[in-house]
């Protein structure tokens, strides 16, 4: 499964060690090895391939083999910190090695201007702890079209009259358009919308010795059996394999870091598969662990010298969740679109990016994708009208008729940044390895609220264009459950409102890195990866010019 | 709402099951069913490895209920029984409970509401709907009225999830791809119109068919 590993001791103390293998420590690994250093990468889920992705729905939707396992990780959620939280799921992320980008449904948009400024340019809004970025769109432009030639994304340059300036042209053309895609083209154009292709880190050409999308239909959720998804495990940790300086060491769970009496990380205590606790040594340490996992692995790490938490002088570690508001609007037509076929998104519209305040009422914007992301049994349970029977002929009949004639659009939009909503160490429910668990406090913002509705509204006009024989939503309710896990390491300037600087270096500890979902300081409009993989090819640039000039010892 | 909300949910219920099939049982259990699906004619039957024999048909005749036989196969031409009693000894094991205990309770419900019927599999369908109705929760509405033989069993606490536990399980065998244990010779997929290859071609659909390939706004607005 790898080519030319390096085995390193737990004893060598390697340049870097990363944790977690997903969208951001992929890249890392890649990066930094490809740079020269010795890199050892501690996954905690197992190490899987092409060879182990079927289209078997039980293992993704009951056994979890892709994700975070609820058993043995249990979480609580709660809505505000003054009530106790109760054990419910909180969270999916991928646990394995490529992370959340081996099921996701590879949605890879950027970042426009407006995200990295917005504060400024709309003021203060009541009940958000709203910032600007440390960097501008400018500064990540290099590296969104990094990820979009040597991750692998499939685009049209200037389809889209809102997108922000590029320095490239996508390195493919987009995908072939499904029949939802077509319906949402025509219905938004009529509107005086502006549909375009949707830009995918999918395949649609063989690139890199990878495989071209087959259109299987089993996207969303599973992992490509032909590694036409642009996962880190496809596109990122095997070139860092190549190198012959990185090693992936799946099945080890970081749940400290190690400081010394200096202050300085000395490397990553983890768990392997039979809950051996070893120390990886390293002279600096990159946490890429999502906006969950990174937060909880500095909480654990609180000693005597960092007693709220390795990096939280701040005290913000954790907060400022972001899980991106919206949902999902459905409709149904006349003859059959086949939507199954092929990957999820053909079409996507950003006019509504920014919308002003001052007219509608709320701050944030956001877009409508067409889709159809259901798998045959997820649709049985989810893709009904309501008030079809649960069961029985008319359920039978319901299913006959449906499955190949429906379509979602799915309202992606900003969350703002609240400081109360939260990942933090639950007092009292433990993991299966005896650790606190992960604890969710969340309450979305009024504004997101506001915004979803809106959204909404404009899904709905657009199915009524379209000629949708049936359409249905439900109002945006307060969100308890996230996979986009955005803002809870933040980036910033100053050290007391922040957790790390604009090179993903913390504030407190010199040599330790965080880089991932946690990083953002604004939600952007939903379907963040592209921008974490952007920010994870920006910061190995950092860390390698710091290394190279002797500030972190590497 | 994300987009795995509405998703990562339903299948875990939490349930019971053992006995092994005897094979001299088989053509007794066949005529009690009055199923044909192809495991009838096979030479060897499958074993079942949670459920009795006379359990299995039961558990057949609910499945058969919740995806019935009409113009077209239902649960039961799906071998949906055969993929359950698999699913409660590997990945469902915790389903188990549901089953142990909601069989029992199934049998007790037929005795109250139909004396005169033995058994589920023996009530007539209408019977069997109602019997199963009654595990459903919902109000009493003009539309929807408690049947006089549901209202001292529907509330009984204990076996809530045992239908709901059955329905899952029956979706789940019935449209799982069929490489997999359940929706035999692919007949949920073709009832739902899901062509059985791992490889698809555009144009997926009818309204992609005839797509001229991308144009501009721009570019369309000047040919009118």
């Amino acid at each position: 499964m790898t080519v030319d590993q390096p085995k390193y001791k737990t004893s060598d103390e390697v340049d870097f060690v990363i944790v977690g293998s997903g969208a951001a420590g992929g890249i890392l690994a890649k990066e930094l090895s490809t740079n020269g250093f010795r890199v050892v990468v501690l996954e905690q889920g197992p190490y899987l391939t092409e060879a182990d992705f079927t289209h078997n729905e039980i293992e993704i939707l009951a056994l979890d083999k892709l994700t975070n396992h609820p058993k043995l990780q249990p979480t609580t959620v709660r809505k505000t910190p003054d009530e106790k939280a109760k054990p419910q799921r909180a969270l999916v992320y991928g646990r394995c090695v490529g992370g959340t980008s081996v099921h996701f449904t590879a949605n890879f948009w950027r970042f426009h201007e407006i995200d990295f400024i917005e504060r400024s340019k709309v003021g203060p809004v009541t009940g958000a702890n709203f910032v600007d970025w440390p960097i501008t769109y400018a500064d990540l432009e290099p590296y969104y079209t990094k990820v979009e030639w040597e991750i692998g994304v499939s685009g049209l340059a200037g389809a889209s009259p809102f997108d922000p300036p590029r320095s490239k042209p996508y390195p493919m053309p987009p995908l072939p358009v499904k029949s939802s895609g077509v319906i949402f083209e025509r219905a938004a154009r009529k509107l005086g919308w502006h549909p375009y292709p949707a830009p995918m880190a999918i395949l649609s050409q063989a690139r890199a010795g990878r495989s071209a999308c087959v259109n299987c239909g089993f996207c969303l959720g599973f992992g490509c059996e032909v590694g036409a998804k642009s996962s880190s495990l496809v596109a990122a940790i095997r070139v860092a394999e190549r190198t012959g300086r990185c090693e992936i060491r799946p099945n080890s769970y970081v749940h400290r870091i190690e400081t010394d009496a200096n202050g300085r990380a000395t490397g990553a205590v983890y768990f392997d598969e039979k809950r051996n606790t070893h120390l990886q040594k390293a002279k600096a340490v990159v946490v890429c662990a999502n906006g969950a996992e990174t937060p909880r692995l500095l909480l654990l790490s609180a000693n005597k010298q960092f007693p709220n938490g390795l990096a939280n002088s701040s005290g913000i570690v954790g907060k400022n969740l972001m899980f991106n508001s919206g949902g999902v609007v459905t409709g149904q037509f006349e003859h059959p679109l086949n939507d199954y076929k092929g990957y999820a998104v053909s079409r996507v519209l950003h006019d509504f990016y920014e919308l002003d305040p001052q007219k509608v009422g709320f701050c944030g914007g956001g877009g409508l994708d067409a889709r159809f992301d259901f798998t045959p049994i997820s649709f049985a349970f989810g893709g009904l009208p309501p008030g079809t029977p649960r069961w029985g002929k008319d359920f039978k009949a319901a299913l006959a008729q449906d499955f190949n004639r429906t379509m979602e659009i799915f309202c992606h939009g900003t969350s703002l940044p609240v400081e109360n909503n939260s990942f933090s160490l639950d007092p009292d429910l433990k993991d299966a390895w005896g650790l606190p668990a992960l604890r969710l406090t969340y309450k979305d913002h009024p504004d997101d609220l506001k915004l979803g509705n809106w959204l909404f509204a404009r899904a709905n006009e657009l199915f009524d264009a379209a000629g949708a024989t049936k359409k249905w939503s439900f109002p945006a309710g307060e969100q308890q459950f996230g996979v986009h896990l955005l803002g809870t390491c933040r980036m910033g300037n100053d050290a007391k409102t922040s957790v790390i600087n604009a090179d993903h270096r913390t504030h407190d500890v010199k040599n330790l890195f965080l880089c991932d979902g946690s990083s953002l300081v604004t939600s952007g409009r939903g379907q963040p990866t592209m921008t974490i993989e952007a920010l994870a090819f920006r910061a190995a640039d950092r860390i390698t010019a710091l290394a190279k000039r002797g500030e972190i010892s590497v | 709402m994300n987009e795995l909300n509405r998703r990562s949910f339903l299948l875990r219920t939490g349930t019971g099951f053992s006995a092994a099939w005897i094979a001299a049982n088989w053509p007794a259990l066949l005529s009690a069913a009055t199923h044909g699906h192809d495991a009838a004619k096979a030479a060897t039957p499958p074993k079942f490895e949670f459920f009795a024999p006379e359990e299995a048909v039961e558990v057949e005749a609910i499945t058969a209920r919740i995806i019935p036989t009409d113009e077209t196969p239902g649960a039961r031409e799906a071998g949906v029984v055969y993929f359950i009693d698999h699913g409660l000894v590997t990945f469902g094991v915790d389903d188990q409970k549901a089953y142990r205990e909601g069989l029992p309770e199934l049998q007790a419900r037929v005795k109250e509401m139909f004396p005169s019927v033995a058994k589920f599999s023996a009530a007539t369908p209408e019977q069997q709907d109602e019997i199963l109705d009654s595990f459903e929760e919902h109000a009493e509405t003009p539309q929807k009225a408690i049947k006089p033989a549901q209202r001292s069993v529907r509330r009984r606490p204990g076996a809530q999830n045992f239908f709901e536990t059955v329905r899952q399980h029956t979706i789940v065998g019935f449209l799982i791809d069929p490489d997999y244990g359940g929706n035999r010779d692919g007949v949920g997929w073709k009832l739902i119109g899901r062509e059985r290859e791992h490889v698809f071609q555009s144009p997926f659909g009818y309204y992609d068919k005839d797509y001229p390939g991308w144009q501009s706004a721009a570019k369309e607005a000047d040919k009118t």
